[in-house]
């Protein structure tokens, strides 16, 4: 229970995540966003208006699947560090996963890294992909991780460290 | 004796705004720090910011920011190394800077000293490596120090959360966060974050006691039941060697007993709070106040807070210009918004609470 331990439950990420059929259109940004609390730089800086919040910056993000071309934007820029990108579309047989990353080292591009789930639980080796860094003087970092697709809802941290 | 429009007592960020705010509307400002630096626990924070203003800078970005613009501000004089000793009847405020004794004069005064950290009583609390979760951040993001190999974090509140994420970033294993609190008291996103870097946080829980030879090498924790009674036989120990407390903040206010502002006790304010208008003057005309001293909140409404005494001061010295009015209102409107969502309710309460003493003082 996310209000107990921090790991969101199946019923609440149920009220976040994209239909399959959205998923299997192409990439999106999902905002794993819960809480109304004081914050809108979703809303305010992406590129084209896919993330809407009210008159009151306490209202929870309204994602928008028509607008959103999952180009991951805002994964950087998300204060909460809340946002990730899925790619089920990624390759025939794999989907992209990327996530906020702000611990040193980071991985290389073609280096494997250990992939964990919402609740830490390690999920295995996965390929990484791409590192970005979110903009200038942003020190938020965009990990983009190769990942079967049945593991791309699971996906959210690496570990810091230990990459081959 | 310094003689000045305005004095603000506290170089944290409610400090530095309110100097700013007064100063750009045409005050005289002296400003008093008890450190050597500027910035109070503004300083130490890496990371992001919610809030509209500053949502997604980090705590010293802002920081940084709100220094240069106040050494750009013209009739701001900055005194470090000053902590303020008394507040005497007549209006004389004392101060000891360098290693003279200085008084000042000021005509309106803005005390902005903060909150200090709660301490909790358990076995071995005073074993070396128990500290709290600002120490942490002091000695990480000031003294360049790692304060611990393995650690753990007692409290889930925004502070707990977040001071445990810094502490992984600094290579700090982080055993786990335990809350006495049925829930999480912080933003569930700083808990997630922690939770699937694999930290446990454990809500229901408390520490019985820190146990080592001569410094801290585990604590024994234990499940409360929802009585908060501690439940015989759920003892589980973690090895470590900090045990940081994130309980809580309580407001230094011991100037405004000095000055004999009126008090009040508001639990929902985290202790003794002077009693305000919604000027944020206190009882004392002259006498305002902004930040963690009125009652422990963010950053963000320090801020605010600052910029809404800082106005009201300079606008009661006669600089009442449009632009004193339009600050007032964009640090009230500020305020609302930042105040608006249930993480502020508690706040809230307690600040409805202060308000009815204030009306019932006036019937």
């Amino acid at each position: 229970m996310l209000k107990q331990d921090g790991i969101p439950s199946k019923e609440e990420l149920s009220r976040v995540l994209p239909s399959e059929q959205r998923l299997a259109q192409g990439p999106v940004v999902i905002a794993e966003c819960f809480q109304r609390i004081p914050c809108d730089p979703c809303a305010r800086r992406c590129p084209r208006g896919a993330f809407s919040i009210g008159e009151d910056i306490n209202d929870l993000p309204r994602w928008d699947a028509e607008l959103c071309d999952g180009c991951g934007d805002c994964i950087a820029l998300c204060p909460g560090m809340a946002i990730f990108g899925v790619d089920m579309t990624y390759s025939k047989d794999q989907a992209l996963v990327s996530l906020p990353f702000e611990f040193v080292p980071r991985p290389k591009p073609g280096q494997m890294a250990l992939g964990l789930d919402r609740g830490g639980r390690e999920l295995g080796w996965f390929e990484v992909a791409d590192v970005k860094c979110g903009g200038e003087g942003n020190k938020t970092y965009v990990i983009a991780l190769k990942a079967p697709r049945e593991l791309a809802m699971e996906l959210r941290q690496i570990k810091a460290g230990g990459y081959r | 004796m310094r003689e000045t429009e305005i004095l603000v007592i506290g170089g944290g960020p409610a400090g530095i705004r309110a100097a700013i705010t007064a100063a750009e509307l045409g005050a005289e400002v002296l400003l008093c720090e008890r450190d050597g630096w500027l910035g109070g626990q503004l300083i130490k924070q890496t990371g992001k910011f919610f809030g509209r203003e500053y949502a997604g800078q980090r705590g010293f970005e802002i920081c940084a920011d709100l220094l240069a613009k106040l050494h750009n501000t013209a009739k701001i004089d900055i005194w470090l190394d000053c902590p303020v000793l008394g507040i005497y009847e007549d209006g004389v405020v004392s101060c000891q800077k360098k290693d003279r004794l200085e008084k000042i004069k000021p005509q309106r005064m803005i005390i902005a000293t903060g909150a200090a950290e709660n301490f909790l009583a358990f076995a071995g609390n005073d074993l070396p490596g128990v500290i709290s979760a600002g120490a942490a951040e002091t000695l990480m993001h000031m003294s360049g120090v790692v304060p611990a190999q393995r650690a753990l974090m007692v409290g889930a509140g925004n502070i707990g959360l977040t001071v445990s994420y810094q502490m992984i970033q600094s290579g700090v294993e982080v055993a786990a966060v335990i809350e006495a609190a049925p829930q999480i008291g912080g933003y569930l996103v700083h808990a997630s974050k922690l939770a699937r870097t694999g930290v446990p946080i454990k809500t229901g829980y408390t520490i019985q006691e820190a146990y080592g030879e001569g410094k801290v090498e585990g604590a024994r924790i234990m499940r409360l039941d929802e009585t908060w009674r501690p439940i015989p036989g759920s003892e589980e120990d973690i090895a470590c060697d900090a045990i940081c407390l994130a309980v809580g903040l309580n407001p230094l206010a011991e100037l405004c007993w000095q000055a004999g502002c009126q008090m009040e006790l508001i639990r929902e304010l985290s202790g003794h709070v002077p009693l305000t208008d919604e000027n944020l003057q206190t009882t004392i005309e002259g006498i305002y106040v902004a930040g963690d001293i009125c009652g422990p909140e963010e950053a963000t409404t320090a801020m605010a807070e600052g910029k809404l005494a800082g106005a009201n001061a300079a606008a009661s010295l006669g600089y009442d210009t449009e632009q004193a009015q339009a600050a007032r209102l964009a640090a009230l409107a500020e305020l609302g918004e930042l105040r608006a969502g249930p993480m502020s309710a508690r706040i809230k309460t307690g600040l409805d609470k202060l308000r009815e003493k204030g009306a019932a003082k006036h019937a």
